[in-house]
């Protein structure tokens, strides 16, 4: 089979998660897995983190049943108490059992409207900063670059290593994780695409290596790191908070205020510094740059590096929020196509626009369509964006052949 | 040295089933699209995608023929060729690249997503909907049959010899359009669209002809793979497809009707014998076990293929059997 694997552990395992947005993970909740026959396999408790994992004697359908009276105030079960599921051969399979906290439908659509609305511009401002680095890679060497969300994976699993395995907190890890970044940005600059612009290889030819470089980038951080998704240690602020119209855990409410500093410092760079000027000079025409005494290659690598750096961080607040997976940044990078075209192909502040626009439309659009298939709410925008105005919000018309 | 013969067997049979009919498939449209237009598809998978579940859906949900699942198969990746076409055919070349690369993934999300779980059973697939086809096959199909030390099942054969049927028609029908006038207006396109367009010639037409010429074709590529495994699930979709069927026509050379045929069985052929020799040493302990683990092996090839795709695009972009001059593509 040429199918891509999904990382197999050893034997079968049925494990889960017991979270709500409202009351965080639920620690100390009962599950207890039967075969289909009724016979107990075993019975445990989940951790901290909420989750729960049982390993199986083999393949089959097995019953996940949980007790309810374990649960705490306010969360109470959606469906049924148990449910039935059918496990592979040598798969480790998910078993979710709904949870309802209440925040789904109290206080009628405004309420939910509200706290979507939040949701997406916290999502958007994160899509925004893995996408400036995108967007100005694009302006000032004219590659699409397919392994940007390489840069926000490793940026992610770097912080992982370094705070689990590590045991280092969260916002140091987050620091070191964005040198990281910065160095494999510069990296991918020094060691492949300027020996590329050098040799003069195509933009065409320079966007099939880039999806190389993705399909292998990703595919040896699935080696290293694995098939699981893991979370955070220590992180705190678990919990969400009530402010009136809608409710947020702390680590968003962080995730929210970082981004936007870090945007507006990025905006501040590039409007006032003599680096940030040059970056938009090279974006803009790039011989007239250099005729002028601008360095061009030195501000290319610099592009690199930021872009490095900021995806590398969104990659950890995005973490934070949906966990560490090894395929996360190639998700995401579809969405920072969309907010980066949506905002014009190469503008930095399109970039920001589009992306919070894609952000709070993905999340808004699950007000009408499922939430698994919200992304694809955020990829058909893309599409119709491309049909009423191709060169994007802040685009120019000339960009477009 | 046996475990080195048993591993050619293996590799020479996977080089030769539907899985690098598959491949092999997806190459040749991809070839049409980007060899000779110039057009960037990197959604090749959904039009496989259509392809397999249109047959899967027909027959399992509508109770259709088999045939009629074909021809719903096929007018699904159609539309869905005009549907990327019109919006982006007009830009410039990466629009199309963006655009493909996300309706792949949106439509293997919406295929695997529980709402669309009544039509395609979800995450589980679909399975049985092969059945008409099997029972066409001169030979019993529940036989195995040996064929140069490899064991084949009759099903297995039946499905590999229509298939690559589809590919011999499929390479005389490029051969026979890229000789003709429409031939020669894709590949100027591919090679200045500026100066076509100041012959007259409508660009965007013979674009869209060609994104929906290779769509067909991977859309039959991926009714060879959903009749092959007799299945089909969302999953077996997954996007990194396009990029090794990418690979297998840039090795084979592209702008060449022969060269995605060539450079997916070679393609196949390394993938699986670097595979099985890889298991082998692991299990030997040649390889030890912390290294590497032979799950890990499944990863090892897209690391492989990524590699080989920029080392190629770098050093040979015409590939095993291409042309220089007729890969020195430029974005505009």
């Amino acid at each position: 089979m040429i199918v891509p694997g999904i990382a197999q552990a050893e034997g079968e395992q049925l494990v889960g998660t017991l979270q709500t947005s409202r009351s965080g993970p639920i620690e100390g909740v009962e599950i207890t897995v039967t075969t289909a026959s009724g016979q107990e396999v075993d019975s445990v408790e989940t951790d901290e983190q909420g989750r729960w994992e049982v390993d199986l004697p083999g393949p089959g359908e097995y019953v996940v049943s949980i007790e309810a009276d374990d649960l705490p105030e306010g969360v109470v079960l959606s469906g049924e108490d148990s449910r039935t599921v059918t496990v592979e051969e040598g798969r480790r399979q998910a078993a979710i059992i709904g949870l309802n906290d209440g925040s789904r439908e109290g206080g009628g659509g405004t309420v939910r409207a509200v706290q979507l609305l939040v949701d997406g511009i916290r999502f958007g401002l994160l899509i925004a900063m893995c996408a400036v680095g995108l967007s100005l890679i694009f302006g000032t060497t004219g590659l699409t670059n397919f392994a940007h969300g390489e840069l926000v994976t490793i940026g992610a699993v770097a912080a992982w290593y370094i705070n689990v395995q590590g045991g280092v907190p969260l916002i140091v890890a987050a620091l070191i994780a964005m040198l990281v970044g910065a160095a494999v940005g510069a990296l991918n600059e020094l060691a492949l695409w300027r020996p590329l612009r050098r040799r003069g290889t195509g933009l065409i030819a320079a966007l099939v290596v880039s999806i190389g470089l993705s399909l292998m980038l990703r595919y040896l951080i699935q080696l290293v790191y694995g098939g699981r998704s893991n979370a955070y240690q220590d992180v705190g602020g678990g919990r969400a908070v009530d402010y009136g119209l809608f409710r947020m855990t702390g680590a968003d409410l962080a995730s929210v205020v970082i981004s936007i500093v870090v945007l507006i410092l990025v905006a501040l760079m590039l409007q006032r510094t003599k680096i940030g000027k040059a970056m938009r000079a090279v974006s803009d025409n790039r011989d007239l740059a250099a005729s002028s005494g601008i360095d061009v290659n030195r501000v290319i690598l610099v592009v690199w590096m930021m872009g490095g750096a900021l995806a590398a961080l969104g990659g950890v607040l995005l973490g934070l929020s949906d966990q560490v997976q090894w395929d996360m940044g190639f998700r995401l990078l579809l969405l920072m196509f969309a907010g980066v075209t949506l905002g014009g192909l190469g503008t930095a502040y399109g970039a920001l626009l589009g992306s919070l626009v894609v952000g709070v439309f993905v999340q808004m659009s699950t007000l009408v369509i499922p939430n698994d298939v919200k992304y694809v709410g955020g990829l058909l925008l893309l599409i119709v964006i491309l049909v009423i105005r191709p060169q994007g919000i802040l685009g120019s018309r000339v960009r477009v052949g | 040295m046996s475990e080195v013969i048993d591993a050619i067997a293996v590799a020479g049979k996977a080089a030769l089933g539907f899985q690098a009919i598959f491949f092999v498939l997806l190459a040749v449209g991809i070839n049409v699209q980007f060899g000779y237009t110039g057009l960037l598809n990197f959604g090749q998978i959904a039009f496989a995608m259509l392809g397999g579940f249109g047959i899967a859906i027909s027959v399992t949900k509508w109770g259709l023929d088999f045939w009629v699942g074909v021809a719903v198969g096929l007018l699904a990746a159609i539309v869905l060729a005009l549907l990327l076409g019109l919006p982006t055919l007009r830009l410039r070349a990466d629009y199309l690249a963006i655009v493909t690369i996300a309706a792949a993934e949106g439509l293997r999300l919406l295929f695997r997503s529980v709402s669309a779980t009544p039509l395609t059973n979800g995450t589980r697939g679909i399975s049985a909907f092969n059945g008409d086809f099997l029972a066409l096959a001169p030979w019993t199909t529940n036989a195995r049959y040996r064929i140069l030390g490899t064991s084949w099942s009759g099903g297995e054969l039946w499905v590999a010899v229509v298939g690559w049927l589809l590919v011999t028609l499929s390479c005389l029908l490029i051969w026979a359009l890229m000789r003709s006038p429409w031939g020669r207006v894709v590949r100027s396109i591919r090679e200045d669209e500026d100066a076509v367009r100041a012959l007259g010639k409508n660009v965007y037409v013979y674009k869209m002809q060609a994104l929906v010429l290779g769509g067909i074709i991977g859309a039959l590529g991926g009714m060879v793979y959903a009749v092959g495994t007799g299945s089909a699930i969302p999953d077996q979709y997954q996007n990194a497809n396009t990029f090794l069927a990418y690979a297998a026509l840039i090795l084979g050379g592209a702008a060449r009707v022969l060269g995605p045929v060539l450079g997916g069985m070679i393609l196949l052929f390394i993938l699986q014998f670097a595979d099985a020799i890889l298991r082998a040493l692991i299990e030997n302990g040649v390889i030890p076990e912390g290294l590497l683990t032979s799950t890990d092996v499944a990863q090892i090839r897209f690391v492989l293929v990524g590699l080989g795709l920029m080392l190629l695009l770098v050093f040979r972009p015409q590939g095993i059997f291409g042309d220089r001059r007729e890969v020195m593509l430029d974005a505009r």
